[in-house]
C-alpha cells in the first residue's frame, strides 16, 4: 500500500535560529509589528510503499533519524497519510509538488 | 607523503589543495567520491565546496558517498584526515567529529581574511606553529556557526581538542569562538578556514603552510 509521510523537521528549542530571526525582521519591516517570534524548519513529503501504517511509520522514523534530521540540533515529527486519501498522487503532482 | 584529496559532486577547493601540497614537495591526487579504498595514501584531505549543492544540510548527502566507509577505516588507522569548510561539515555529519555547522548568526555569507589563535602547538596539525601564535587564513562560508551541546563543548575544552579559535571578531557566531577541532585520537581535524587559499605569497599570505608543514612533519 502506498503512504505519504509528511515529515516536519524543526530546530530544537535550545538552538538559535538565525533564519527565523531574519524572517521576523522582514515581517516587522512589512508592518507585522505584533510578530514576537519566528522559527523556520523544513517540510518533507515522502511517498513510499509499505505493508502497513506501522511499517510506513517505522521507515519514516528510521529515515528521519539517519538522514532527514540532524539529532544534534533538530527534532522531527511524522504525519502519515494513506496515499488514496492524499489529495494528490506523486505522478500527477510532478515530483511531489502539490 | 601521498595525499588523497577527495572530490564530491560540488567540491571546489580540490585543485587548490593539490597545488598547496605539491608546492611543498608532496604527492597529492584527486580521488573521486565513488572510490572505495584509501589504503595507498598517507593522508586524506576533504576540501571545501558545496557537495551535493548543500541540499538538506551541508555535508548531509556526501556522508553516504562510497568513499566515506573507506575514510572511516582510514581515520581509525590513525593516519591524518583534514577537512576544511565543507570538509569540516561532512566530517561532522559523518560523526567523525562532534557538533554541527549552522547558518552564520549574521545570516551573511562571509568571505574575508580571518585571524585565528592557535590553541596548542603539541598536536599533529599545529606542531610547526609557535605557542600563542595568531595565523591569518581566509574564510568563505554561509554556514560555519559551530554548535554542540554544552557538555560536548566542555569535553572538547577539557580534552584540549579545540585547536583553532577565531581571534578578534567572531565571524559566524560559533560557540566559544571555535574554528577548528580534532577527534579524541587527534588525527582528524575539521576547521572552517581555508589553509589552501593561504599557501602561496601570490595569494596574499602563506600561513596555511603552517598546517600542511605540521602534518608533513608529524606523519611524514
Amino acid at each position: 500500500m502506498q503512504y505519504k509521510a509528511e515529515i516536519h523537521v524543526t530546530l530544537k528549542r535550545t538552538v538559535n535560529d538565525p533564519q527565523g530571526l531574519a524572517i521576523r525582521g522582514g515581517l516587522h519591516s512589512l508592518g507585522f509589528e505584533t510578530v514576537e517570534s519566528v522559527r523556520a524548519g523544513k517540510f518533507i513529503e515522502v511517498w513510499l510503499e509499505a505493508d502497513s501504517a506501522q511499517e510506513a511509520q517505522r521507515l519514516a522514523d528510521d529515515m528521519s533519524d539517519r538522514l532527514l534530521a540532524n539529532p544534534v540540533i533538530e527534532d522531527y515529527r511524522v504525519e502519515l497519510v494513506a496515499a488514496d486519501q492524499a489529495r494528490t498522487s506523486p505522478r500527477s503532482a510532478g515530483g511531489g509538488v502539490t | 607523503m601521498r595525499f588523497a584529496v577527495l572530490v564530491f559532486p560540488g567540491t571546489w577547493s580540490d585543485w587548490d589543495c593539490v597545488y598547496a601540497l605539491e608546492d611543498l614537495g608532496q604527492t597529492a591526487e584527486r580521488v573521486w567520491h565513488r572510490e572505495t579504498a584509501l589504503d595507498d595514501y598517507d593522508g586524506v584531505i576533504l576540501p571545501g565546496g558545496f557537495s551535493y549543492g548543500d541540499h538538506l544540510r551541508c555535508g548531509a548527502i556526501a556522508r553516504f558517498s562510497p568513499v566515506m566507509s573507506a575514510l572511516e577505516r582510514f581515520a581509525a588507522s590513525g593516519k591524518p584526515v583534514f577537512g576544511s569548510c565543507n570538509g569540516f561539515q561532512i566530517l561532522c555529519e559523518a560523526g567523525l567529529l562532534p557538533g554541527v555547522l549552522q547558518r552564520n548568526a549574521s545570516m551573511q555569507f562571509r568571505c574575508q581574511p580571518q585571524q585565528l589563535s592557535v590553541e596548542r602547538v603539541d598536536s599533529g596539525f599545529t606542531g610547526a606553529c609557535e605557542p600563542g601564535q595568531i595565523v591569518q587564513l581566509p574564510i568563505s562560508h554561509g554556514e560555519g556557526q559551530y554548535f554542540a551541546p554544552p557538555q560536548v563543548l566542555d569535553e572538547l575544552e577539557d580534552a584540549g581538542r579545540v585547536l583553532f579559535r577565531y581571534h578578534g571578531e567572531n565571524p559566524n557566531g560559533s560557540l566559544r569562538d571555535i574554528a577548528g577541532i580534532v577527534n579524541p585520537a587527534g588525527n582528524v581535524l575539521g576547521m572552517m578556514p581555508h589553509p589552501e587559499r593561504a599557501s602561496d605569497a601570490l595569494l596574499g599570505g602563506t600561513d596555511g603552510n603552517y598546517i600542511w608543514r605540521s602534518i608533513i612533519e608529524h606523519w611524514g
